[in-house]
């Protein structure tokens, strides 16, 4: 996987299958720290300490229909490829956080490439999660909470392509006014 | 009109609105069409986010109602991306190696005229003694 955007949007299956309702991703670009981090928050079924030891494993799924696992691994390469870290903090009951720290300035971080498309895919196919997305700049901050777009809309399905499609637009305008990186 | 905060966003909702209410009325109501593009690691590794986005536009630029979802991996990961057709009253059909030609093949033929296209995924046939 080429892009940040498209590994956020394998570790979201990963909340929507552990039973989620509400979804976090947070992207902080630090120019301070000469970090890149992105955190992805649910707050789904969890997974105990021994699961946790082996989903970093790309010989370890949960899933029956193929024996190997590697939308983690691969996340995690890439963060420690790119100067980072990575890693997971799970409770049982109460949720799973992710995080992948990249080193801003380094040469082998992946471009985030399009988050706007992958952050209304997700939306428009899971109308029933909450999702918050944060990114953080120097500029600023830019936040959007489908708890928010869904008391502006008085019903009006948010998974229809019109609504994607101005949602798409509304994170692309901002990400730019906060000069996110994203390519 | 650029949109840059939720109020924009009330502009098009009535724009929707509108359009949800003449879909209604028309003929066509209750005939929807069931699309789930499988969307695990090796989906999206193989470009399912791609064909999603591009098959909710289709759709949407057809005017055809449909519910656009994601699904797991089927075990098909050599020929992802994988989609489930499931057209009103029928059984749903798997294809692979969709991408955005395939797709659009698959929406003329299949969805618009319920012509079977090559590529099919035999997940859910069923034999002579079931």
């Amino acid at each position: 996987m080429k892009e940040l955007s498209l590994h956020i949007l394998d570790i979201v299956q990963n909340a929507i299958t552990a039973q989620s309702d509400l979804i976090e991703v947070v992207v902080d670009e630090n120019e301070k720290t000469d970090t890149y981090t992105i955190t992805i928050n649910d707050n789904g079924k969890g997974m105990d300490e021994e699961m946790i030891k082996k989903v970093t494993d790309p010989f370890f799924t949960s899933r029956t229909t193929r024996k190997v696992g590697v939308g983690i691994s691969l996340f995690k390469q890439n963060a420690e490829q790119a100067g980072g870290h990575f890693s997971i903090d799970s409770k049982i009951g109460e949720g799973t956080k992710v995080r992948a720290v990249f080193q801003l300035s380094n040469i082998d971080r992946p471009i985030m490439g399009d988050i706007a498309g992958t952050m209304t895919l997700l939306i428009g196919a899971n109308p029933d999660i909450r999702f918050i997305y944060t990114h953080k700049t120097g500029m600023g901050d830019f936040e959007l909470d489908t708890k928010q777009v869904l008391e502006e809309l008085e019903g009006v399905p948010i998974s229809h392509p019109d609504i994607l499609r101005s949602l798409k637009e509304l994170i692309t305008e901002n990400l730019d006014m906060i000069a996110a990186k994203i390519t | 009109m650029k949109i840059k905060t939720l109020a924009d966003l009330k502009k098009v909702k009535a724009d929707v609105q509108k359009k949800i209410k003449l879909r209604e009325q028309s003929e066509n109501a209750g005939n929807v069409v069931q699309v789930k593009v499988a969307m695990a690691t090796c989906g999206i590794a193989s470009g399912a986010k791609e064909t999603m986005s591009f098959i909710i536009d289709e759709l949407d630029f057809r005017g055809i109602d449909a519910v656009i979802t994601q699904t797991g991996c089927m075990g098909y990961c050599y020929a992802e991306p994988t989609i489930e057709v499931t057209l009103p009253g029928k059984e749903p059909v798997v294809y692979g190696y969709v991408d955005k030609d395939k797709a659009r093949q698959i929406i003329d033929e299949y969805i618009v005229k319920g012509e079977l296209v090559d590529g099919i995924i035999p997940v859910n046939y069923k034999t002579i003694d079931e």
